[in-house]
């Protein structure tokens, strides 16, 4: 790990510098223009989670070299609620707030590998890569 | 004010600036030093000192005045709140110093110099503390201003159509504020075709197509037909990727596209004028 820097998430607008300091470390890094806007994009639902269901936690930025090959690698961390059923949100369509429903699987998608970390009330974890090619 | 107390002060001045400006020095953090050049860091220095001396001569309402004259140049010159604050501490640290040094200061009247200089320098703390905090509370707010200024304007282009362009970050209240200027100004100017820019927004993710799917169905339900311009390349990816369903919606790339097909739309088209 040779880079990190995080941002917490406590108001609306700590969304909009989670993405801004994504979109920076992402340019830095060399990532082209449709690259850019899906990590801003991954960021900017990470951390809209954080503030639609845990209130506060933060995003954590880090660059990533393994193999020859160099990479971003987002952190969203909370000590929220936690997620009751995790197959659940990684489905299509399945939201609690009465909105789309396509936040985290659209983040799976967007970003290269994946992985989550929840348990009930005491916080969720959710760790996401995306590879330079 | 204590009579000893100020006629130290006064005849000492400039001895007082010179230990404040090296104590001052000592604890700055590089971010001070480097904001300022030496020359400017003396002279307002000496201001400052002066200023301070002068809350003991002065009345209360000339000095108030003052002070908020030398925030807001401080507040100009970037130096940080707490360096003010630090700034009065060490003033009166140096005006005991000194006074130790002279020996004017005994057993008995320790006390009371000390709860003397307090008194003092209480009020003006409390009143750089507010004058700092007005003025950023103003800097925001007239920012804050200025945001909705731009916020959601619509404007009608040609008879039947009307043009949404949305710039920069969509919050939930920047949303609400979409919502109903675009649902009053369709129904007021009467749009058969409402068309919404989105080339200006940087980033689309999830809330933000939830919010737009939800202005163009009411747009709808209103009775006019709703349109998404600007959609650019790597937008339409992410939309893509994270399976954002915007089928019901027309969308365009580009504002110019979009105006032709509300022409079409309505039975128009721009032709050349024949001589």
């Amino acid at each position: 790990m040779e880079f990190q820097s995080c941002v917490k998430i406590i108001n609306e607008w700590d969304i909009v510098a989670a993405r801004q300091l994504g979109r920076n470390v992402a340019k830095e890094l060399g990532f082209g223009t449709v690259d850019q806007a899906r990590i801003t994009t991954a960021i900017s639902e990470l951390a809209r989670n954080i503030y639609l269901y845990a209130g506060r936690g933060s995003v954590c930025i880090e660059k990533e070299y393994e193999h020859g090959k160099s990479g971003m690698k987002i952190i969203a961390s909370d000590e929220g609620p936690g997620i009751q059923d995790i197959r659940k949100v990684m489905e299509d369509g399945y939201t609690t707030s009465g909105g789309l429903g396509a936040g985290l699987p659209g983040v799976k998608r967007l970003m290269d590998e994946f992985d989550i970390d929840s348990f009930p009330s005491k916080g969720t974890t959710i760790t996401t890569i995306k590879w330079l090619r | 004010m204590n009579q000893v107390v100020f006629t130290f002060i006064t005849q000492n001045r400039d001895y007082i600036l010179e230990e404040w400006m090296n104590l001052m020095k000592e604890n700055a953090d590089e971010r001070l030093i480097n904001v300022i050049s030496n020359e400017m860091f003396v002279q307002t220095s000496a201001e400052y000192i002066d200023l301070i001396i002068s809350n003991t001569r002065r009345n209360n309402e000339e000095f108030t005045y003052k002070l908020s004259e030398f925030a807001e140049k401080a507040v100009r010159l970037g130096w940080p709140l707490s360096f003010l604050i630090e700034g009065i501490h060490k003033f009166t640290l140096c005006v005991i110093n000194g006074m130790v040094l002279k020996g004017q200061v005994t057993k008995d009247n320790q006390m009371e110099i000390i709860y003397d200089l307090d008194k003092w320098t209480s009020p003006m703390k409390q009143e750089i503390i507010s004058t700092y905090t007005q003025t950023w509370e103003g800097t925001v707010s007239l920012q804050k201003i200025a945001l909705q200024e731009l916020s959601a304007p619509l404007i009608p282009v040609m008879e039947g159509i009307t043009i949404m362009p949305l710039i920069g970050t969509i919050d939930t209240e920047r949303a609400k504020q979409i919502m109903e200027n675009l649902l009053t100004g369709a129904v007021k100017q009467r749009s058969e075709v409402v068309l919404i820019d989105i080339t200006g927004v940087p980033v689309v993710d999830t809330m933000v197509a939830h919010h737009i799917i939800q202005a163009a169905e009411a747009v709808r339900l209103v009775g006019a037909k709703c349109m998404i311009c600007g959609i650019r390349p790597e937008i339409a990816q992410t939309i893509v990727s994270l399976g954002i369903n915007l089928n019901e919606i027309v969308t365009k790339n580009s504002l110019k596209k979009g105006i032709d097909a509300a022409l079409e739309l309505t039975n128009r088209k721009i032709a050349k004028v024949e001589e």
